[in-house]
């Protein structure tokens, strides 16, 4: 897969095409990449992480409460984030899968965090589970809280957070996803705060990504948006990550979950 | 009644996060890592006006802000041209000022990530104009040397919120640097005016 997108990253700016050639092009190869999904090894890989029993109470998570219930996984995802009464707080799928290992499983949040990030090699827990997760939401329409007080001072956090220019290059999320039609180099940029595009988005993460071959997720997402932001390191599963894959599922809600998806 | 109180109360108390809180979260839930240290969340004055007018101030406050800015340019003495070649590489070069650079390491300039430029380039961006023929349009007599120098050195001079970084400002890129994007864009002999 890896050599496959190589190849045809090679062809692209080898040969002499025109633009309009060369967009022709990338949309084959996207159609072509959406046809299958190496993401269904790592949902089989997460199913089995969910049913292993970790941590210092030997517990699996198979008891763990995704918002419709104690071990509901069927349609979960797509709920997702909400908020949760036992934890005081807006979580998204990452930030629960982290509080279901410290409480049922008794793991500290330092062990249970210190590689949430993974590599080809090798992926990490929490990209199999949330790709395991999320896939159990197919059909679903998103359809994130926004009934508590709590998942509107999120939503508005994130809206907050989405346009404040800060760093030394002075980049806010609007900087790439601001209008539409822009790319960085040949990568599409979706405008996340108009519906239309946002719900194409929110209805395929997490998602394979061809280029690294690895699953990567939405904390993930945030966090590599703020390196390239030249900005400090968000907190995983903190309230302005979490604040902001709220504020995007908000806007892209209602559309029926299809992931976990491509990306280039 | 009550009813209709407290839904204008909670009106007035609108559930807006204000630049405070912003601060306060941004500092509460972010850590320095690597060279990304924890002052890059203080936002200067342009920052702030950008973010609470989304990038549209009004035109008295935007001309105060990019004379400010025009006053951090500081041209080198002698030519401002130096060599395309060293420029091109620059343009493709997208690393620097991430928490994942060593500190230190010279940064390119990102510029094929946002513009066109040599036209055998085709994985360009396209959230600043194709720069495509730049010097063949405009000559590259000392006006446009200096113009484009400044321009690269602090974008926020001439538009006070352009998305584009303050490159030397910032730091990101030295006067050589700065001098060899010049070239890539001015020089006769760069790929950009072929």
């Amino acid at each position: 897969m890896k050599s496959l997108s190589l190849f045809l990253g090679i062809c692209f700016l080898s040969s002499p095409v025109l633009p309009q050639d060369a967009k022709k092009e990338i949309q084959r190869y996207r159609d072509m990449v959406a046809e299958g999904s190496p993401a269904e090894l790592f949902e089989i890989e997460g199913e089995s992480l969910w049913k292993k029993p970790q941590g210092p109470k030997n517990a699996s998570l198979e008891k763990c409460d995704l918002g419709m219930g104690a071990g509901v996984v069927k349609g979960a995802y797509a709920h997702l984030p909400r908020y949760f009464a036992d934890a005081g707080r807006v979580m998204d799928l990452e930030t629960r899968l982290l509080h279901c290992m410290t409480t049922l499983q008794g793991r500290t949040r330092q062990e249970a965090t210190s590689r949430v990030f993974g590599t080809a090699d090798r992926p990490s827990e929490m990209e199999s589970l949330s790709a395991y997760i999320a896939s159990e939401s197919r059909g679903v329409a998103m359809a994130p809280g926004l009934s508590h007080p709590k998942e509107k001072e999120a939503y508005e956090l994130g809206r907050a957070l989405y346009t404040h220019r800060a760093g030394p290059w002075d980049f806010a999320c609007t900087s790439c996803h601001g209008e539409e039609g822009k790319r960085i180099r040949l990568q599409e940029l979706p405008a996340l705060a108009k519906p239309e595009q946002a719900r194409p988005v929110v209805a395929t993460w997490p998602a394979y990504r061809i280029s690294t071959s690895q699953v990567i997720t939405l904390q993930w997402r945030m966090n590599n948006c703020y390196q390239q932001m030249r900005m400090p390191e968000p907190a995983f599963g903190s309230e302005a990550t979490v604040a902001l894959i709220h504020y995007l599922t908000v806007n892209g809600k209602g559309e029926p979950y299809r992931g976990p998806g491509n990306k280039r | 009644m009550m009813k209709k109180i407290l839904l204008m109360l909670s009106v007035l108390a609108c559930t807006c996060a204000s630049a405070e809180d912003i601060d306060t979260v941004l500092k509460r839930d972010f850590h320095a890592r690597g060279q990304a240290t924890m002052d890059r969340i203080v936002q200067d004055r342009l920052q702030k006006v950008c973010t609470e007018t989304h990038d549209n101030p009004p035109a008295d406050v935007a001309k105060s802000i990019e004379a400010e800015q025009m006053k951090t340019i500081a041209l080198p003495q002698g030519g401002l041209m130096g060599d395309w070649k060293r420029g091109e590489r620059l343009a493709q070069n997208g690393r620097g000022m991430q928490w994942t650079d060593k500190p230190g390491e010279p940064a390119g300039g990102s510029c094929y990530n946002c513009h066109r430029l040599s036209p055998t380039e085709l994985s360009y961006g396209t959230i600043g104009p194709s720069l495509l023929g730049f010097g063949k349009q405009r000559g590259a007599g000392e006006d446009v040397q200096r113009y484009v120098y400044g321009k690269i050195y602090n974008a926020k001079a001439y538009s006070a919120c352009s998305q584009m970084p303050r490159l030397g400002f910032s730091g990101t890129l030295t006067e050589e640097q700065i001098k060899d994007l010049v070239a890539l864009l001015l020089d006769p002999a760069s790929p950009v005016n072929k």
